[in-house]
């Protein structure tokens, strides 16, 4: 599969996850938003930055836990919570969050 | 509510990391274990030692660098990390070769500690 993103062809897998992360860049997770009617704000790109630097020291997602126990550091106790992060990514935080920050599908991870 | 079962689980990883997907299915396994709150030890022997070496390329194969992910088993409480010492000295790693410090244990130490756990999962 593939996303047209201004004119750039970029390949998907059939769930319309980037094949390959170096395709990224903010204009790519604005289109995957868009198409599921959602205008990333500052709170969206919080999250995705904070899943591209944890991927890219470890090569993996971090878990839903991880990731909201990361935020409440980062953020604040009133964003590190799933019901938070459900708001913003309502598809799942992981998995949503995972495919608009250019990061393979999460195998173990909501 | 009833107390979720725990049980102490012991991974032992033994396989190199790229030449199968054993290694990195052992390490998905992990955290799914992980992910349901279950306390884990690691033990690396055999070629698994190798999973440990640090500054691996392996894109330059097509394969991903799962090993990164080791690193990142602190965050989740996993801190008992075992190495074999004898596999470590048979394919001439020392502990600076490591991405990671772990514990360095004697093959004959290995009994104990799987005696020490619930469940050995070998990968």
């Amino acid at each position: 599969m593939t996303l047209t993103v201004e004119g750039r062809v970029l390949e998907t897998d059939p769930e319309g996850y980037l094949r390959r992360l170096e395709d990224w860049d903010e204009d790519v997770a604005r289109a995957m938003a868009r198409a599921d009617d959602i205008e990333l704000d500052e709170n969206h790109w919080e999250v995705l930055q904070f899943l591209k630097e944890y991927y890219e020291q470890y090569q993996l997602a971090p878990p839903v836990r991880v990731l909201t126990r990361a935020i409440a550091k980062r953020l604040g106790r009133d964003k590190g919570s799933s019901r938070y992060l459900y708001r913003l990514f309502p598809d799942g935080p992981a998995k949503q969050a995972c495919r608009y920050a250019g990061l393979p599908k999460p195998t173990n991870c909501i | 509510m009833a107390t979720p079962a725990r049980k102490r689980f012991l991974w032992m990883s033994r396989r190199a990391p790229h030449g199968s997907v054993q290694a990195q299915e052992g390490l998905d396994a992990l955290l799914m274990a992980v992910a349901f709150e279950q306390p884990v030890s690691v033990v690396f022997l055999d070629d698994g030692v190798y999973q440990l070496k640090r500054d691996q390329d392996p894109a330059r194969i097509g394969r991903k660098n799962f090993c990164a992910g080791f690193p990142s088993l602190g965050i989740y409480d996993v801190h008992d990390i075992y190495a074999e010492r004898e596999s470590l000295a048979l394919r001439g790693l020392r502990e600076e070769d490591l991405l990671m410090p772990v514990r360095v244990v004697d093959s004959a130490a290995l009994g104990a500690l799987m005696e020490a756990h619930d469940v050995v999962m070998s990968f």
